[in-house]
Protein backbone atom coordinates (compact mmCIF):
# COMPACT_ATOMS: atom_id res chain seq x y z
CA UNK A 1 0.00 0.00 0.00
CA UNK A 2 1.14 3.28 -0.91
CA UNK A 3 1.26 5.80 1.50
CA UNK A 4 0.09 8.99 0.31
CA UNK A 5 -3.05 11.09 -1.19
CA UNK A 6 -2.65 10.08 -5.06
CA UNK A 7 -4.63 12.30 -7.98
CA UNK A 8 -3.87 10.32 -11.24
CA UNK A 9 -4.84 11.49 -14.51
CA UNK A 10 -7.82 13.38 -12.80
CA UNK A 11 -10.44 15.02 -15.00
CA UNK A 12 -13.84 16.00 -13.46
CA UNK A 13 -17.02 17.66 -15.19
CA UNK A 14 -19.86 18.86 -12.49
CA UNK A 15 -23.09 17.56 -13.00
CA UNK A 16 -24.73 19.11 -15.62
CA UNK A 17 -21.63 20.80 -16.98
CA UNK A 18 -20.92 20.99 -20.92
CA UNK A 19 -16.86 21.41 -19.57
CA UNK A 20 -14.82 19.50 -18.15
CA UNK A 21 -13.72 21.59 -14.54
CA UNK A 22 -10.13 19.42 -14.02
CA UNK A 23 -8.28 18.38 -17.14
CA UNK A 24 -5.57 15.25 -16.34
CA UNK A 25 -4.37 16.92 -13.22
CA UNK A 26 -1.91 14.43 -11.46
CA UNK A 27 -0.31 15.00 -7.93
CA UNK A 28 0.77 13.05 -4.88
CA UNK A 29 0.64 14.03 -1.50
CA UNK A 30 3.07 12.48 1.20
CA UNK A 31 2.37 12.04 4.71
CA UNK A 32 3.53 15.48 6.68
CA UNK A 33 4.40 17.11 3.29
CA UNK A 34 2.98 20.38 1.81
CA UNK A 35 1.91 21.05 -1.18
CA UNK A 36 0.70 24.66 -2.25
CA UNK A 37 -1.70 25.22 -5.16
CA UNK A 38 -2.10 28.11 -6.94
CA UNK A 39 -3.81 29.41 -10.00
CA UNK A 40 -6.34 32.91 -11.49
CA UNK A 41 -9.74 32.33 -10.51
CA UNK A 42 -12.12 29.50 -12.04
CA UNK A 43 -8.53 27.89 -12.88
CA UNK A 44 -10.08 24.63 -10.81
CA UNK A 45 -8.77 25.07 -7.81
CA UNK A 46 -11.64 24.59 -5.27
CA UNK A 47 -12.84 21.52 -7.60
CA UNK A 48 -9.59 20.08 -6.36
CA UNK A 49 -9.81 20.17 -3.18
CA UNK A 50 -13.04 18.64 -3.63
CA UNK A 51 -12.35 15.42 -5.55
CA UNK A 52 -8.95 15.07 -3.17
CA UNK A 53 -11.55 15.05 -0.51
CA UNK A 54 -13.09 12.63 -1.73
CA UNK A 55 -16.45 14.52 -1.98
CA UNK A 56 -16.69 14.77 -6.00
CA UNK A 57 -18.23 12.79 -7.17
CA UNK A 58 -19.66 11.09 -4.19
CA UNK A 59 -21.33 13.61 -2.29
CA UNK A 60 -22.05 16.39 -5.42
CA UNK A 61 -22.34 14.00 -8.54
CA UNK A 62 -20.45 14.85 -11.55
CA UNK A 63 -17.80 12.47 -13.48
CA UNK A 64 -14.52 11.36 -12.91
CA UNK A 65 -12.16 10.00 -15.23
CA UNK A 66 -8.76 8.75 -13.76
CA UNK A 67 -7.96 8.13 -9.77
CA UNK A 68 -7.84 9.76 -6.75
CA UNK A 69 -6.68 7.52 -4.01
CA UNK A 70 -5.88 7.44 -0.32
CA UNK A 71 -3.47 5.37 1.26
CA UNK A 72 -3.95 2.93 -1.85
CA UNK A 73 -7.69 3.09 -1.69
CA UNK A 74 -9.58 4.78 -4.42
CA UNK A 75 -11.48 7.20 -2.60
CA UNK A 76 -15.20 6.22 -4.10
CA UNK A 77 -14.31 3.25 -2.41
CA UNK A 78 -14.51 5.11 1.40
CA UNK A 79 -18.14 6.36 1.94
CA UNK A 80 -17.86 9.83 3.30
CA UNK A 81 -18.00 9.44 7.22
CA UNK A 82 -14.54 7.44 6.92
CA UNK A 83 -13.44 10.10 4.41
CA UNK A 84 -13.80 12.43 7.16
CA UNK A 85 -11.20 11.25 9.48
CA UNK A 86 -8.70 10.47 6.94
CA UNK A 87 -8.77 13.72 4.52
CA UNK A 88 -10.36 16.81 6.44
CA UNK A 89 -11.78 19.59 4.42
CA UNK A 90 -11.53 23.37 4.72
CA UNK A 91 -13.95 25.68 3.07
CA UNK A 92 -13.63 28.80 1.38
CA UNK A 93 -16.59 30.33 3.22
CA UNK A 94 -16.23 29.63 6.36
CA UNK A 95 -19.63 30.44 7.42
CA UNK A 96 -21.26 27.30 5.60
CA UNK A 97 -18.51 25.29 7.55
CA UNK A 98 -20.47 26.07 10.89
CA UNK A 99 -23.08 23.78 12.14
CA UNK A 100 -25.44 26.43 13.19
CA UNK A 101 -26.32 24.26 15.91
CA UNK A 102 -23.44 25.00 18.84
CA UNK A 103 -24.17 27.78 20.97
CA UNK A 104 -20.27 27.98 21.81
CA UNK A 105 -16.87 28.20 19.88
CA UNK A 106 -16.22 24.88 22.13
CA UNK A 107 -19.29 23.06 21.11
CA UNK A 108 -18.39 23.92 17.21
CA UNK A 109 -15.16 22.36 17.05
CA UNK A 110 -16.37 19.46 19.14
CA UNK A 111 -19.30 18.91 16.63
CA UNK A 112 -16.95 16.59 14.01
CA UNK A 113 -15.61 14.27 17.06
CA UNK A 114 -18.87 13.99 18.69
CA UNK A 115 -20.51 12.91 15.01
CA UNK A 116 -17.92 9.91 15.14
CA UNK A 117 -18.85 9.00 18.54
CA UNK A 118 -15.53 9.37 20.17
CA UNK A 119 -15.57 9.24 24.43
CA UNK A 120 -16.09 12.48 25.46
CA UNK A 121 -12.82 12.95 27.59
CA UNK A 122 -11.19 12.35 23.75
CA UNK A 123 -13.32 14.75 22.40
CA UNK A 124 -13.03 17.55 24.73
CA UNK A 125 -8.93 16.99 24.90
CA UNK A 126 -8.92 17.15 21.06
CA UNK A 127 -11.58 20.63 20.81
CA UNK A 128 -8.77 22.00 23.78
CA UNK A 129 -5.48 20.79 21.53
CA UNK A 130 -7.64 22.11 17.83
CA UNK A 131 -8.30 25.34 19.43
CA UNK A 132 -5.15 25.85 21.51
CA UNK A 133 -3.51 24.76 17.48
CA UNK A 134 -5.09 27.83 15.72
CA UNK A 135 -5.09 30.50 19.04
CA UNK A 136 -8.24 30.71 19.61
CA UNK A 137 -8.47 28.69 22.91
CA UNK A 138 -9.97 32.24 24.27
CA UNK A 139 -12.83 32.41 22.21
CA UNK A 140 -13.91 29.16 23.26
CA UNK A 141 -17.49 30.01 24.83
CA UNK A 142 -18.48 32.65 22.31
CA UNK A 143 -21.43 32.17 20.15
CA UNK A 144 -20.18 30.96 16.59
CA UNK A 145 -23.17 33.00 15.12
CA UNK A 146 -21.05 36.28 16.56
CA UNK A 147 -17.46 36.09 15.33
CA UNK A 148 -15.94 37.65 13.03
CA UNK A 149 -14.39 36.46 9.48
CA UNK A 150 -11.30 35.86 10.72
CA UNK A 151 -11.97 34.05 13.52
CA UNK A 152 -14.77 32.27 12.04
CA UNK A 153 -12.25 30.87 9.85
CA UNK A 154 -10.06 29.85 12.59
CA UNK A 155 -12.88 28.17 14.56
CA UNK A 156 -13.53 26.32 10.42
CA UNK A 157 -10.41 25.35 10.58
CA UNK A 158 -9.69 24.38 14.53
CA UNK A 159 -13.05 22.29 13.49
CA UNK A 160 -10.95 20.44 10.38
CA UNK A 161 -8.33 19.88 12.76
CA UNK A 162 -10.15 18.34 15.67
CA UNK A 163 -10.54 15.17 13.23
CA UNK A 164 -7.37 14.53 13.46
CA UNK A 165 -6.95 13.96 9.63
CA UNK A 166 -4.46 12.43 8.25
CA UNK A 167 -4.70 14.95 5.30
CA UNK A 168 -5.53 18.06 5.44
CA UNK A 169 -7.23 20.05 1.99
CA UNK A 170 -7.35 23.82 2.72
CA UNK A 171 -9.65 26.24 0.70
CA UNK A 172 -7.61 29.64 1.09
CA UNK A 173 -7.64 29.26 4.79
CA UNK A 174 -6.30 32.78 5.13
CA UNK A 175 -8.69 34.68 2.64
CA UNK A 176 -9.99 36.65 5.62
CA UNK A 177 -7.19 36.91 7.93
CA UNK A 178 -5.21 39.87 8.43
CA UNK A 179 -1.13 39.39 8.12
CA UNK A 180 -1.11 38.19 12.11
CA UNK A 181 -3.75 35.79 11.29
CA UNK A 182 -2.21 34.95 8.54
CA UNK A 183 1.07 34.23 10.17
CA UNK A 184 -0.26 32.20 12.96
CA UNK A 185 -2.26 29.98 10.01
CA UNK A 186 0.91 29.37 8.41
CA UNK A 187 3.20 28.69 11.08
CA UNK A 188 0.53 25.98 12.32
CA UNK A 189 -0.12 24.53 9.40
CA UNK A 190 3.53 23.85 9.02
CA UNK A 191 3.96 22.64 12.53
CA UNK A 192 0.92 20.26 11.99
CA UNK A 193 2.57 18.79 8.81
CA UNK A 194 6.27 18.26 10.67
CA UNK A 195 5.11 17.21 14.06
CA UNK A 196 1.37 15.05 13.28
CA UNK A 197 2.96 13.88 10.15
CA UNK A 198 -0.46 15.21 8.06
CA UNK A 199 -0.06 16.06 4.75
CA UNK A 200 -1.31 19.46 3.41
CA UNK A 201 -3.06 20.53 0.36
CA UNK A 202 -3.24 24.17 0.53
CA UNK A 203 -4.97 26.25 -2.01
CA UNK A 204 -3.90 29.58 -1.83
CA UNK A 205 -3.62 33.79 -3.59
CA UNK A 206 -1.26 34.56 -0.95
CA UNK A 207 1.97 33.35 -2.47
CA UNK A 208 4.19 34.50 0.72
CA UNK A 209 2.12 31.58 2.77
CA UNK A 210 3.16 29.14 -0.07
CA UNK A 211 7.08 30.48 0.09
CA UNK A 212 7.00 29.78 3.71
CA UNK A 213 5.29 26.47 4.20
CA UNK A 214 4.89 24.48 0.85
CA UNK A 215 7.51 22.12 0.16
CA UNK A 216 5.68 21.68 -3.83
CA UNK A 217 3.47 23.96 -5.73
CA UNK A 218 1.46 23.40 -8.15
CA UNK A 219 -0.17 26.09 -10.42
CA UNK A 220 -3.48 25.67 -12.54
CA UNK A 221 -5.10 27.17 -15.47
CA UNK A 222 -8.26 26.00 -17.27
CA UNK A 223 -8.10 22.91 -15.02
CA UNK A 224 -4.75 21.85 -15.94
CA UNK A 225 -1.95 21.70 -14.15
CA UNK A 226 0.55 24.73 -16.04
CA UNK A 227 3.52 24.49 -13.32
CA UNK A 228 4.89 21.89 -10.90
CA UNK A 229 7.71 21.26 -8.61
CA UNK A 230 9.80 22.41 -5.58
CA UNK A 231 7.79 25.55 -4.15
CA UNK A 232 11.12 28.13 -4.62
CA UNK A 233 10.93 27.37 -8.00
CA UNK A 234 8.09 27.58 -8.63
CA UNK A 235 7.19 30.49 -6.90
CA UNK A 236 10.21 32.26 -9.34
CA UNK A 237 9.12 31.57 -12.67
CA UNK A 238 9.01 34.08 -14.86
CA UNK A 239 5.88 32.58 -16.04
CA UNK A 240 3.97 32.88 -12.70
CA UNK A 241 2.44 36.36 -13.62
CA UNK A 242 1.29 35.31 -16.89
CA UNK A 243 -0.77 32.30 -15.24
CA UNK A 244 -2.36 34.91 -12.84
CA UNK A 245 -0.55 34.31 -9.99
CA UNK A 246 1.29 37.23 -8.28
CA UNK A 247 4.89 36.39 -7.34
CA UNK A 248 6.18 36.40 -3.49
CA UNK A 249 7.44 39.35 -1.82
CA UNK A 250 10.69 38.13 -1.88
CA UNK A 251 10.83 37.24 -5.89
CA UNK A 252 9.50 40.35 -6.56
CA UNK A 253 11.92 42.36 -4.56
CA UNK A 254 14.78 40.17 -6.55
CA UNK A 255 13.49 41.24 -9.54
CA UNK A 256 13.42 44.78 -8.77
CA UNK A 257 16.80 44.79 -7.71
CA UNK A 258 18.23 42.94 -10.42
CA UNK A 259 16.27 44.82 -13.18
CA UNK A 260 17.47 48.43 -10.66
CA UNK A 261 20.88 46.65 -11.70
CA UNK A 262 22.05 46.08 -8.50
CA UNK A 263 23.61 42.90 -6.88
CA UNK A 264 20.72 40.58 -5.20
CA UNK A 265 23.04 38.65 -2.39
CA UNK A 266 22.00 35.51 -0.32
CA UNK A 267 22.69 37.46 2.86
CA UNK A 268 19.42 40.31 2.11
CA UNK A 269 17.66 37.33 0.85
CA UNK A 270 17.93 35.47 4.12
CA UNK A 271 17.43 38.63 6.04
CA UNK A 272 14.11 39.18 4.04
CA UNK A 273 13.34 35.72 5.22
CA UNK B 1 7.19 13.83 41.08
CA UNK B 2 8.64 16.90 39.62
CA UNK B 3 6.42 20.39 39.47
CA UNK B 4 6.84 20.13 35.80
CA UNK B 5 5.43 16.59 35.59
CA UNK B 6 2.26 17.90 37.88
CA UNK B 7 1.32 20.47 36.63
CA UNK B 8 1.52 19.03 33.36
CA UNK B 9 -0.86 16.25 34.55
CA UNK B 10 -2.89 19.27 36.44
CA UNK B 11 -3.39 20.41 32.68
CA UNK B 12 -4.20 17.14 31.05
CA UNK B 13 -7.08 16.75 33.87
CA UNK B 14 -8.09 20.07 32.90
CA UNK B 15 -8.47 19.41 29.51
CA UNK B 16 -10.69 16.15 29.90
CA UNK B 17 -13.23 18.23 32.08
CA UNK B 18 -15.80 19.74 30.05
CA UNK B 19 -15.83 23.70 30.60
CA UNK B 20 -18.43 25.25 32.83
CA UNK B 21 -19.35 27.53 29.64
CA UNK B 22 -20.69 24.13 28.11
CA UNK B 23 -21.79 22.49 31.44
CA UNK B 24 -24.15 25.46 31.91
CA UNK B 25 -24.46 25.29 35.49
CA UNK B 26 -27.78 27.03 36.64
CA UNK B 27 -27.17 29.69 38.78
CA UNK B 28 -30.83 29.67 40.06
CA UNK B 29 -33.20 26.73 41.12
CA UNK B 30 -35.55 27.14 38.15
CA UNK B 31 -33.40 27.12 35.99
CA UNK B 32 -32.21 23.40 36.88
CA UNK B 33 -35.28 22.02 36.00
CA UNK B 34 -34.61 19.57 33.47
CA UNK B 35 -36.06 20.62 30.05
CA UNK B 36 -39.14 17.86 29.36
CA UNK B 37 -40.09 19.43 32.89
CA UNK B 38 -39.99 23.29 31.81
CA UNK B 39 -42.08 22.14 28.56
CA UNK B 40 -44.20 19.96 30.95
CA UNK B 41 -45.11 23.23 33.22
CA UNK B 42 -45.51 25.33 30.06
CA UNK B 43 -47.84 22.77 28.28
CA UNK B 44 -49.70 22.38 31.72
CA UNK B 45 -50.15 26.08 31.94
CA UNK B 46 -52.03 26.22 28.30
CA UNK B 47 -53.96 23.20 29.25
CA UNK B 48 -55.23 24.78 31.88
CA UNK B 49 -55.29 28.50 31.08
CA UNK B 50 -57.37 27.40 28.23
CA UNK B 51 -59.12 24.25 29.38
CA UNK B 52 -60.85 25.18 32.79
CA UNK B 53 -63.83 27.42 33.00
CA UNK B 54 -64.44 30.68 34.83
CA UNK B 55 -61.22 32.84 36.28
CA UNK B 56 -60.40 29.99 38.39
CA UNK B 57 -58.11 28.30 35.66
CA UNK B 58 -56.29 31.40 33.66
CA UNK B 59 -55.73 32.86 37.39
CA UNK B 60 -53.53 30.43 38.46
CA UNK B 61 -52.00 29.85 35.56
CA UNK B 62 -51.12 33.65 35.36
CA UNK B 63 -50.08 33.75 39.41
CA UNK B 64 -47.77 30.20 38.74
CA UNK B 65 -46.20 31.96 35.85
CA UNK B 66 -45.27 35.17 36.79
CA UNK B 67 -43.77 33.54 40.91
CA UNK B 68 -42.00 30.78 38.37
CA UNK B 69 -40.47 34.10 36.08
CA UNK B 70 -39.65 35.88 39.47
CA UNK B 71 -37.73 32.82 40.75
CA UNK B 72 -35.95 31.98 37.29
CA UNK B 73 -35.39 35.71 37.25
CA UNK B 74 -36.45 36.33 34.13
CA UNK B 75 -39.91 38.05 34.45
CA UNK B 76 -38.83 41.55 32.86
CA UNK B 77 -37.29 39.83 29.98
CA UNK B 78 -41.03 38.30 29.39
CA UNK B 79 -42.57 41.79 29.07
CA UNK B 80 -41.77 41.58 24.86
CA UNK B 81 -43.55 38.32 24.99
CA UNK B 82 -46.65 40.31 27.17
CA UNK B 83 -46.35 42.87 24.26
CA UNK B 84 -46.60 40.46 21.15
CA UNK B 85 -50.22 39.55 22.51
CA UNK B 86 -50.95 43.25 22.22
CA UNK B 87 -52.65 42.65 18.64
CA UNK B 88 -54.76 39.43 19.92
CA UNK B 89 -55.90 40.61 22.87
CA UNK B 90 -57.37 44.44 21.44
CA UNK B 91 -59.20 42.35 18.97
CA UNK B 92 -60.59 39.91 21.46
CA UNK B 93 -61.63 42.95 23.40
CA UNK B 94 -63.05 45.04 20.80
CA UNK B 95 -65.28 41.23 19.30
CA UNK B 96 -66.13 40.14 22.22
CA UNK B 97 -67.46 43.43 24.30
CA UNK B 98 -69.26 44.48 21.06
CA UNK B 99 -70.07 41.78 19.39
CA UNK B 100 -70.93 39.33 21.91
CA UNK B 101 -73.57 37.08 20.71
CA UNK B 102 -77.36 37.43 22.37
CA UNK B 103 -76.08 39.63 24.89
CA UNK B 104 -78.64 42.37 26.34
CA UNK B 105 -76.99 43.79 29.01
CA UNK B 106 -75.68 47.17 27.22
CA UNK B 107 -73.05 48.90 29.19
CA UNK B 108 -73.91 52.09 27.02
CA UNK B 109 -75.39 52.50 23.63
CA UNK B 110 -73.31 55.03 21.13
CA UNK B 111 -75.12 55.27 18.21
CA UNK B 112 -74.90 51.21 16.44
CA UNK B 113 -72.19 50.58 19.09
CA UNK B 114 -73.70 48.59 22.20
CA UNK B 115 -71.12 47.03 24.57
CA UNK B 116 -72.66 44.54 26.95
CA UNK B 117 -71.27 43.27 30.31
CA UNK B 118 -71.45 39.81 29.67
CA UNK B 119 -68.98 40.28 26.11
CA UNK B 120 -66.60 42.60 28.31
CA UNK B 121 -66.12 39.81 31.12
CA UNK B 122 -66.00 37.44 28.59
CA UNK B 123 -63.38 39.43 27.41
CA UNK B 124 -61.38 39.88 30.04
CA UNK B 125 -61.30 36.70 30.64
CA UNK B 126 -60.20 35.40 27.19
CA UNK B 127 -57.28 37.99 27.87
CA UNK B 128 -56.26 36.74 30.99
CA UNK B 129 -55.82 33.16 29.53
CA UNK B 130 -53.78 34.46 26.55
CA UNK B 131 -51.72 36.27 28.51
CA UNK B 132 -51.46 33.92 30.83
CA UNK B 133 -50.40 31.33 27.76
CA UNK B 134 -48.19 34.00 26.59
CA UNK B 135 -46.17 34.36 29.42
CA UNK B 136 -45.84 30.67 30.31
CA UNK B 137 -44.49 30.25 27.11
CA UNK B 138 -42.06 33.02 27.15
CA UNK B 139 -40.68 31.70 30.87
CA UNK B 140 -40.08 28.40 28.72
CA UNK B 141 -38.32 29.57 26.18
CA UNK B 142 -36.23 32.15 27.89
CA UNK B 143 -35.04 29.72 30.60
CA UNK B 144 -34.72 26.42 28.43
CA UNK B 145 -31.66 27.15 25.71
CA UNK B 146 -33.13 25.19 22.45
CA UNK B 147 -29.43 23.65 22.13
CA UNK B 148 -30.58 22.01 25.71
CA UNK B 149 -33.86 20.45 24.22
CA UNK B 150 -32.29 19.48 20.90
CA UNK B 151 -29.96 17.21 23.31
CA UNK B 152 -33.22 15.64 24.92
CA UNK B 153 -34.53 14.99 21.87
CA UNK B 154 -31.72 13.75 20.01
CA UNK B 155 -30.91 10.87 23.93
CA UNK B 156 -34.77 10.06 23.18
CA UNK B 157 -34.40 8.80 19.84
CA UNK B 158 -35.08 11.86 17.54
CA UNK B 159 -31.98 10.89 15.54
CA UNK B 160 -28.91 13.06 14.63
CA UNK B 161 -30.61 13.73 11.38
CA UNK B 162 -34.20 15.10 13.22
CA UNK B 163 -31.99 17.11 15.80
CA UNK B 164 -29.83 18.78 13.26
CA UNK B 165 -32.29 20.21 11.05
CA UNK B 166 -34.36 21.60 13.92
CA UNK B 167 -31.64 23.25 14.82
CA UNK B 168 -30.16 24.59 12.08
CA UNK B 169 -33.98 25.79 11.14
CA UNK B 170 -33.54 27.85 14.27
CA UNK B 171 -29.90 28.76 13.93
CA UNK B 172 -30.33 30.03 10.06
CA UNK B 173 -32.65 32.54 11.04
CA UNK B 174 -30.20 34.58 12.47
CA UNK B 175 -28.43 34.16 9.54
CA UNK B 176 -31.09 34.79 7.06
CA UNK B 177 -31.79 38.24 8.29
CA UNK B 178 -28.27 39.14 8.14
CA UNK B 179 -28.11 38.30 4.65
CA UNK B 180 -31.12 40.32 4.16
CA UNK B 181 -29.76 43.19 5.63
CA UNK B 182 -26.28 42.93 3.60
CA UNK B 183 -28.41 42.54 0.34
CA UNK B 184 -30.41 45.72 0.82
CA UNK B 185 -27.26 47.47 2.01
CA UNK B 186 -26.33 46.28 -1.46
CA UNK B 187 -29.05 47.47 -3.24
CA UNK B 188 -29.27 50.64 -1.65
CA UNK B 189 -25.87 51.05 -2.67
CA UNK B 190 -26.99 50.69 -6.26
CA UNK B 191 -29.74 53.29 -6.29
CA UNK B 192 -32.59 51.19 -5.18
CA UNK B 193 -35.48 52.84 -3.21
CA UNK B 194 -36.56 51.18 0.43
CA UNK B 195 -37.85 53.84 2.42
CA UNK B 196 -41.65 55.76 1.53
CA UNK B 197 -44.76 54.41 1.09
CA UNK B 198 -46.05 50.87 1.38
CA UNK B 199 -45.94 50.49 -2.50
CA UNK B 200 -42.41 51.55 -2.96
CA UNK B 201 -41.37 49.15 -0.04
CA UNK B 202 -43.38 46.56 -1.40
CA UNK B 203 -41.59 47.18 -4.90
CA UNK B 204 -38.54 47.26 -3.08
CA UNK B 205 -39.21 43.58 -1.79
CA UNK B 206 -38.81 42.26 -5.09
CA UNK B 207 -35.38 42.13 -5.91
CA UNK B 208 -34.27 41.13 -1.92
CA UNK B 209 -36.27 37.99 -2.33
CA UNK B 210 -33.97 36.90 -5.23
CA UNK B 211 -30.69 37.52 -3.95
CA UNK B 212 -32.02 36.19 0.03
CA UNK B 213 -33.48 33.00 -2.03
CA UNK B 214 -31.46 31.64 -4.30
CA UNK B 215 -28.03 32.20 -1.95
CA UNK B 216 -29.48 30.29 0.67
CA UNK B 217 -30.33 27.66 -1.64
CA UNK B 218 -26.87 28.17 -3.21
CA UNK B 219 -25.49 27.78 0.28
CA UNK B 220 -27.55 24.40 1.11
CA UNK B 221 -25.09 22.27 -1.00
CA UNK B 222 -22.15 23.89 0.37
CA UNK B 223 -23.38 23.13 3.87
CA UNK B 224 -24.01 19.54 2.74
CA UNK B 225 -20.68 19.19 1.66
CA UNK B 226 -19.57 20.60 5.20
CA UNK B 227 -21.34 17.95 7.33
CA UNK B 228 -20.00 15.29 5.14
CA UNK B 229 -17.12 16.87 5.75
CA UNK B 230 -17.86 16.28 9.57
CA UNK B 231 -18.21 12.87 9.68
CA UNK B 232 -22.31 13.80 9.82
CA UNK B 233 -23.28 10.50 8.29
CA UNK B 234 -21.52 8.41 10.54
CA UNK B 235 -23.15 5.19 11.98
CA UNK B 236 -23.79 4.77 15.38
CA UNK B 237 -24.67 7.50 17.98
CA UNK B 238 -23.34 10.51 18.29
CA UNK B 239 -21.17 11.65 21.74
CA UNK B 240 -23.90 14.40 23.53
CA UNK B 241 -21.38 16.25 25.65
CA UNK B 242 -23.81 17.58 28.27
CA UNK B 243 -25.92 15.20 30.53
CA UNK B 244 -28.97 17.04 31.40
CA UNK B 245 -30.22 16.25 35.20
CA UNK B 246 -33.24 14.28 35.50
CA UNK B 247 -34.28 12.60 38.76
CA UNK B 248 -37.50 10.32 39.42
CA UNK B 249 -38.98 13.43 41.90
CA UNK B 250 -39.09 15.15 38.42
CA UNK B 251 -40.43 12.51 36.29
CA UNK B 252 -43.13 11.94 38.95
CA UNK B 253 -43.97 15.42 39.16
CA UNK B 254 -44.35 15.71 35.38
CA UNK B 255 -46.72 13.07 34.89
CA UNK B 256 -48.89 13.93 38.14
CA UNK B 257 -48.89 17.79 36.24
CA UNK B 258 -49.86 16.30 32.92
CA UNK B 259 -52.50 13.62 34.55
CA UNK B 260 -53.79 16.06 36.69
CA UNK B 261 -54.61 19.02 34.54
CA UNK B 262 -56.62 16.61 31.71
CA UNK B 263 -58.12 15.55 34.71
CA UNK B 264 -58.91 19.54 36.24
CA UNK B 265 -60.41 20.11 32.58
CA UNK B 266 -62.35 17.35 32.42
CA UNK B 267 -63.89 17.84 35.69
CA UNK B 268 -64.47 21.76 34.68
CA UNK B 269 -65.98 20.63 31.49
CA UNK B 270 -68.32 18.59 32.98
CA UNK B 271 -69.22 20.76 35.35
CA UNK B 272 -68.68 18.73 38.53
CA UNK B 273 -66.71 21.62 40.40
CA UNK B 274 -68.16 25.33 40.76
CA UNK B 275 -64.82 27.14 40.17
CA UNK B 276 -65.46 31.03 40.53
Amino acid sequence: MTAGLVVEGASYRYAGAAERSLRNVSLELAPGRVIGVAGANESGKSTLCLLAAGLAPAVIGGRLEGSVRIDGVETTAIPPHGLAQQCGLLFQNAATQLSNTAATVFEEVAFGPCNLGLPVPEVIERVWWALRAVGVEEIAPRDPARLSGGQGQLVALASVLALRPRYLILDEPTSELDPAGTRLVAETLARIARETGAGILLVEHKMDVLARIADEVVVLAEGSVTLSGPAAAVLADPRLAELGVEPPAGVRLERAVREAGLEWSTALAEAIE
Amino acid sequence: MTNTTAMAEASQAESSVLPDFVRRIPVRPYLALHPVTKATLAMVGAIVAFGVRGWTGPAVVFVAVVVSGAVAGVLRRTLPFALATIPLVASILVVNTFLYPNAKDAIVTVGPLTPTWTGATAALQATLRVVAFGLSAAVFALTTPIDDLLVELERRGLGRRGAFVVGSALGSVPRTVERAREVTDAQRARGMDTEGGLPRRFRGLVPLVGPVVFGALAEVEERTMALEARGFTAPGRRTLLRKLPDSRPQRLARWALLVGSICLVAVSLAGAVKLP
